[in-house]
């Protein structure tokens, strides 16, 4: 839980929105810690992006509220918008503009007073090491020195938090790995709280300092990635097996959650190092075994009961064209 | 601190019209073909109609070079207005819309940056004026102001138009049913008095463009149906009416 004697920035209270009959987000109570790295999970659709939308007054929300930096979201929109940074979901680089004139703009508009303008905006670009390219047109950027761009747009105005919304989508996974090593070492330098939706569990467990994961519009678990993960019971054993025994493993003292995906087991136990052999006696015909920590991914197939990875498929239309959109743009 | 907001907000414009600026910089080849474009009319349509006819005691190209300047202004700005929608598209605007600036702000920002376009184009498309016998060359100015004030008029209801759309499926309707009509009931190649049918005379006098082709023709040339003042003051009208309007859209805008 939180610790009383560390500030709140952010603090939302029932947020709530509806979209006509749908509930996007229903009633949200969370508290996120100044300087944290905090990261919004879940699935599409979940209500991430809305909540977002709301935290920095794009979406009204339908009741509740928020209070970022001491400014009440519904209230005081100007203040909000002054004390945020916000990086999208979809690119929104004026590509007919160099980098460094996309940060001019953004300095004109967020009131940055011009006699530090320019020191800041060549501070801001030596951060995401784009300093050289700086006077090019940015239709020209790669999607990842867009996205650092983009995220040095975010940050020019020295907003009390920086908002980024699957700030990886889109892009190949070595460049994915290279922006979130921005958005940490970005965080630290400018000691801004970073609020993030993703759905690659893997990355925001490396990067987060907390997350809280969101499903049908609501927080279902709030914590540190290693403590939700150590709740799961310490180990994963995954069986393959024919016909499995599935209520005697149930049964057994040290197993915590059993799931079956098409003849594979997935059991996560305690002291795996202990149990296995006792395990593995009880289960006959094992083809294969494998044992490995729980990530956060296994954390949300026990809270839901679904993979994310499996929604994902299902559901792919917003994202897959954003991704086609972010590499046409580039050609 | 209302002042201080004052001018962030009057900031916020400036950032929005320095962007215009510099993409205007970039797309040199837009400001050609937006000038080649009434050229032809002075000179194609106009040389071959002109050899056939002449109007008010002068040349028919004299005629109509007030209408074709007033034309070059209409489309220019309301295309550029309708631009938005493009820049939505692309979600240029997003970042800009997130910004604390208010609407207004940026719906002036896109105006300024509109007419500062329009009036590069009127401008050079004024030097052609000594070509044409009759044009009183010191007018000019006079003409350009009229100009100005219609392409406020006319970037404010792309804009209003473009902040309702969210596609570029409207753009073939918008020109074939608006801006057409507009430039061919203006007055723009013929004269607009007495000797027109009764349901032109109408069509021709509601049209707000109409008054700025009559100004800009009692400028250039002392033919104008209308006093100067009325023309001057009726297209202000129009302004303001669709400043208020695009404001208004473009404050709803999502």
């Amino acid at each position: 839980m939180l610790d009383g004697s560390k500030m709140a920035i952010i603090e939302t209270r029932a947020l709530t929105k509806t979209f006509g009959k749908i509930q996007a987000v229903r009633g949200i109570d969370l508290k996120i810690e100044k300087g944290e790295i905090f990261g919004l999970l879940g699935p599409n659709g979940a209500g991430k992006t809305t909540t977002i939308g709301m935290l920095c007054t794009i979406v009204k929300p339908t009741s509740g509220t928020a209070v970022i930096d001491g400014h009440d979201i519904v209230k005081e929109p100007g203040d909000v918008r002054r004390s945020v940074g916000i990086v999208f979901q979809d690119p929104t680089l004026d590509t007919v503009l160099t980098g460094r004139e996309n940060l001019i703009l953004h300095s004109m508009l967020y009131g940055v007073p011009s006699d530090m303008r320019d020191k800041r905006i060549d501070e801001i670009l030596e951060l995401v090491d784009l300093k050289d390219r700086a006077d090019d047109i940015t239709r020209t950027y790669s999607g990842g020195m867009r996205r650092r761009l983009e995220l040095a747009r975010g940050l020019l105005h020295r907003p009390a938090v920086l908002f980024l919304d699957e700030p990886t989508l889109g892009l190949d996974p070595q460049t994915r790995a290279r922006t979130w090593e921005y958005i940490k070492r970005m965080a630290q330098n400018e000691k801004t709280t970073v609020v993030l939706t993703t759905h690659y569990m893997e990355e925001a467990e490396q990067v987060c300092d907390r997350v809280g994961i969101i499903d049908h519009g609501q927080i279902i678990a709030l914590d540190a990635p290693e403590k939700l993960k150590q709740a799961m019971g310490g180990y994963m054993v995954v069986l393959r097996v024919k016909d499995p025994p599935l209520e005697t493993i149930r049964g057994l003292p040290y197993v915590s959650e059993v799931k079956e995906v098409d003849g594979t087991l997935e059991i996560a136990m305690k002291e795996a190092h202990l149990h296995l052999p006792d395990l593995l006696s009880k289960v006959p015909n094992v083809e294969c075994v494998e044992t490995r920590v729980p990530t956060l991914n296994d954390v949300f197939i026990k809270l839901t009961g679904r993979d994310i990875r499996e929604e994902e498929t299902e559901d792919s239309g917003g994202w897959v064209e954003a991704a086609h959109r972010y590499t046409q743009r580039g050609s | 601190m209302p002042g201080g907001r004052f001018r962030k907000e009057l900031l916020g414009t400036y950032a929005v019209w320095w962007r215009e600026l510099k993409v205007f910089q970039r797309e040199k080849s837009r400001v050609v073909s937006s000038v080649a474009s009434p050229l032809m009319w002075l000179f194609l349509f106009g040389g071959g109609v002109g050899s056939a006819i002449s109007l008010g005691g002068g040349s028919y190209q004299s005629f109509i070079y007030p209408g074709v300047l007033v034309m070059a202004v209409l489309f220019s700005s309301v295309f550029f207005g309708l631009y938005i929608v493009w820049d939505r598209k692309l979600d240029v605007l997003k970042a800009v819309l997130v910004a604390p600036v208010s609407r207004v702000s940026i719906f002036f920002g896109k105006v300024l940056g509109g007419c500062t376009d329009v009036m590069i184009q009127a401008v050079l498309l004024s030097c052609f004026a000594v070509l044409f016998p009759g044009i009183n060359l010191w007018m000019i100015p006079v003409a350009l102001g009229i100009c100005f004030i219609t392409s406020i008029a006319m970037v404010s209801l792309g804009l209003a138009i473009g902040s309702m759309f969210e596609s570029l499926e409207g753009f073939q309707v918008i020109s074939t049913f608006l801006v057409f009509p507009l430039f061919f009931l203006s007055g723009a190649l013929y004269p607009v008095g007495d000797n027109l049918p009764g349901w032109l005379q109408a069509l021709v006098r509601l049209n707000p463009l109409t008054y700025s082709v009559d100004g800009v023709r009692g400028a250039l040339l002392g033919l104008n149906t209308f006093p100067i003042w009325a023309d001057v003051g009726a297209i202000t009208f129009f302004g303001v009416l669709m400043i208020l309007l695009g404001t208004w859209l473009f404050s709803r805008m999502k």
